[in-house]
């Protein structure tokens, strides 16, 4: 007979202000992931159904990572989480998982968060003869994640910073097409760019390489209910064809994904989870203040 | 007794409608003992008995309605219980009028008797004697344990009817579900005031009593495929009754406008993560004061009403053939009246209009007129030209239908499906083409009722039953290997 799982937070570790990295007891998930798929959880009742990617897993273990940047009052409360805590379920892994290339050169272009997401792709193409350029970008350099992890991981890295407080100053994007006018130069091209981010990271990236004709991979983070394809609200526009996000994704082609449609959609809550976040800050005032330094 | 038979059904009070529509209470109260011991007496307990017949789980209706004729309401109880695992959910969501009592004796010249009313009072009031007395009702005997192992994929009813029918046999059962809650459309669909999930839960906890397992957040076909329930995880029969599980949205413009929400989704927000009580519960839902329902069926009337509910000042059904034609039972049509539902019939939506910011602001329709008979036999609708026009609307829901999930399909490649990706089960037996595996409720027959998936969970039960017994004895190493 299975056991239930205990969905136990096992370790945690602040990566910076607001992001958190947690290591969850869920062997089924650990033993079954792959990289590009999701899993849903709930904190408690009556909590809401939280979509997040799977950063790593450790099957030996049984654990898996997640990495989670709080912005509204779920992912606040899931970041304030201690050790010990028991999560009230978690469900997957859901989604398809990430093509990856066996061989050729694959940019991976990761923006704030999104690094989080990135970063098992590039644990996954490294493992093949393909040739990884890493790039990964935030706001500033106290916003910057896995930055170490990655570069170990990749045959060409670079960081940038909006603020230029760490790396190139300037945006993942700039650093993008250098890379493509690089390779230009020396007579190769990228075979895909996989570009994780804030949508209009995600958008800029697609403008870079469509010019070269460069397949580009994106990965969207929809609202969701279900996570089955069951109730339709992840829905988005790719190639004019109506996409669930949560059967048929997260992953598509950039090229064809409509991001003005996406960012509207994503905004459909705006001002319930302001409400909910303010009352939840109000409630936890105290709590919240420590952890500004990165781990 | 000479006593000279009532020609209608006794009324079952309800809430009234004004009342009713502020709120997520059951619109329906039930009947008093004295009111479901008169209504018994109007059954004749005629020789045929086509209620019986016309019953898809086949319950003794004339057995139990003679117990509460003697106020034995227990024994009643216990009398559908051993056809039906779910009393107090099918009293309330069967379409009777179509089925039991649509055959009834009476019905020939009266109402016919009220079945389900019946039935749901002899549930109800087991339920409240539990209540009272702090003990359950006692279980019915299970036969000896067999050694067989079977997975019901999804807890909806088809599942909870096939869990309750062979843990009775002796079967170890477990029942896995993607959701975080068993139940499946009894939870995330059919809303509180149709059908409270206290009640669900408690048919669930009389299965577990029973000793079902119930696995929750296992999306099989993602977490576990069904070769591994049936290999590594040694299950020795599977059946599948994940419901439809994919809804369908209209080809038209603005359809992906920030505010309009598929009925699953909407009904799923409201039911099963209680966003009605935003921000306490921590899901959102949109607010609507202006709402167009696009549909006639029962969901749509579901999500209509719930619209009422949480504040529409304009709740609409927009339908694209005449009321006669709407597939919802008539009762639900009527509480929707009653509840101040705007109906908006001969009228299908062609354009949905965003704002700036990309929500939702107002719906272009067309008139329908009724043409010759579809395949369905129903007169098919036909646009009217230049009879549009547009009207305000802050959110729109569609409530049109659903087609079938893939993840199940797309795991399992031996399992046959038809073209439109619904699985082909027999309709005797509900095997499939895949060895030891069967399945029924929406996701073969595409989209019916409650009742009906639970007739299906009936007959693959039996066939389960069969072909575990017809499997060669089991050899004393158990299938314990998996830990997950």
């Amino acid at each position: 007979m299975m056991s239930a799982p205990s969905n136990r937070i096992v370790a945690r570790t602040v990566l910076g202000p607001d992001v958190v990295q947690l290591e969850i007891e869920s062997p089924a998930i650990a033993r079954k992931r792959r990289p590009g798929q999701f899993i849903i959880l709930r904190i408690d009742e009556p909590g809401e159904r939280i979509p997040l990617t799977i950063a790593d897993s450790d099957a030996e273990k049984g654990t898996i990572t997640l990495i989670v940047q709080g912005v509204g009052r779920s992912t606040k409360q899931l970041n304030d989480l201690p050790v010990g805590s028991r999560l009230l379920d978690l469900v997957g892994p859901l989604g398809k998982a990430t093509h990856l290339l066996e061989k050729g050169t694959v940019a991976c272009v990761g923006g704030g968060i999104g690094t989080a997401v990135i970063y098992p792709i590039v644990k996954g193409l490294s493992a093949h003869e393909t040739k990884v350029i890493s790039i990964i970008g935030a706001r500033n350099k106290g916003l910057l994640i896995l930055e170490e992890q990655i570069r170990k991981l990749s045959d060409e890295f670079y960081v940038t910073t909006d603020d230029g407080s760490h790396g190139r100053k300037g945006f993942v994007s700039d650093q993008l097409l250098d890379c493509i006018k690089a390779a230009e130069a020396a007579g190769s091209k990228l075979d895909e760019v996989i570009a994780i981010g804030p949508v209009p990271m995600m958008r800029a990236v697609c403008n870079v390489t469509k010019p070269f004709g460069i397949r580009t991979i994106v990965s969207l983070n929809s609202i969701m209910v279900d996570g089955t394809g069951m109730c339709g609200g992840c829905r988005a526009s790719v190639g004019g064809e109506m996409k669930f996000v949560c059967v048929d994704g997260p992953e598509f082609d950039g090229h064809a994904v409509d991001f003005d449609e996406l960012t509207r959609r994503l905004a459909t809550y705006r001002e319930d989870e302001q409400r909910a976040l303010a009352e939840f800050l109000q409630s936890h005032a105290a709590p919240i203040a420590e952890e500004a330094h990165r781990g | 007794m000479g006593k000279k038979l009532r020609k209608t059904k006794v009324e079952i009070p309800c809430q009234d409608g004004d009342i009713r529509r502020a709120n997520f209470l059951e619109v329906a109260l039930g009947y008093s003992a004295d009111m479901a011991r008169e209504e018994a007496e109007r059954c004749i307990q005629c020789k045929d008995k086509p209620c019986v017949a016309g019953c898809p789980v086949e319950i003794e209706i004339p057995a139990f309605i003679e117990l509460m004729k003697a106020g034995k309401f227990g024994e009643a109880a216990a009398k559908i219980k051993e056809k039906n695992a779910l009393p107090a959910i099918c009293g309330r969501v069967c379409p009777q009028e179509d089925q039991c009592e649509a055959v009834c004796t009476l019905a020939k010249k009266f109402d016919p008797v009220g079945i389900g009313r019946l039935e749901r009072f002899a549930a109800d009031w087991e339920a409240a004697q539990e209540l009272a007395s702090g003990k359950s009702a006692p279980l019915p005997a299970k036969a000896p344990a067999t050694g067989r192992r079977v997975a019901c994929v999804g807890a909806g009813p088809a599942s909870l009817t096939v869990a309750g029918d062979l843990v009775l046999l002796g079967h170890e059962v477990t029942v896995f579900e993607a959701l975080h809650e068993p139940g499946g459309v009894l939870v995330y669909g059919i809303p509180e005031f149709r059908l409270p999930k206290a009640i669900v839960k408690r048919e669930v906890d009389y299965l577990k009593r029973l000793g079902v397992e119930f696995r929750t957040s296992v999306v099989i076909g993602k977490s576990f495929t069904i070769d591994e329930l049936l290999g590594e995880l040694g299950y020795d029969a599977v059946f599948i009754a994940t419901g439809a599980g994919l809804p369908h949205f209209m080809k038209i413009p603005g359809i992906n406008l920030a505010g309009v929400y598929s009925a699953n989704e909407y009904l799923t927000r409201s039911n099963l993560m209680k966003a009605y009580d935003f921000p306490r519960s921590a899901t959102p839902i949109v607010r609507g004061k202006k709402v167009a329902v696009v549909g006639g069926g029962n969901t749509a009337m579901d999500a209509v009403r719930t619209a009422r509910r949480l504040g529409a000042e304009e709740a609409r059904l927009v339908y694209r053939r005449s009321e006669a034609e709407m597939p919802a039972r008539k009762e639900e049509i009527h509480h929707a009246h009653e509840e101040g539902v705007i109906f908006m019939t001969l009228t299908n939506p062609t354009k949905i209009l965003g704002d700036e910011r990309g929500r939702v602001k107002a719906m272009e329709c067309v008139k329908q007129e009724l043409g010759a008979p579809d395949a369905s036999g129903r007169r098919s609708p036909v646009a009217v030209a230049g009879s549009e026009f547009t009207f305000d609307v802050d959110l729109v829901v569609m409530a049109v239908g659903q087609g079938a999930n893939p993840m199940i399909r797309s795991t399992t490649p031996d399992l046959e499906c038809n073209k439109w990706g619904n699985i082909v089960a027999d309709p005797v037996t509900m095997a499939t083409s895949k060895k030891g595996v069967y399945a029924g409720g929406d996701i073969v027959s595409g989209g019916a009722t409650v009742i009906l998936a639970m007739g299906a969970g009936r007959k693959a039960a039996r066939a389960i039953h069969q072909y575990l017994g017809g499997l060669p004895a089991k050899g004393t190493p158990a299938k314990e290997t998996a830990t997950a």
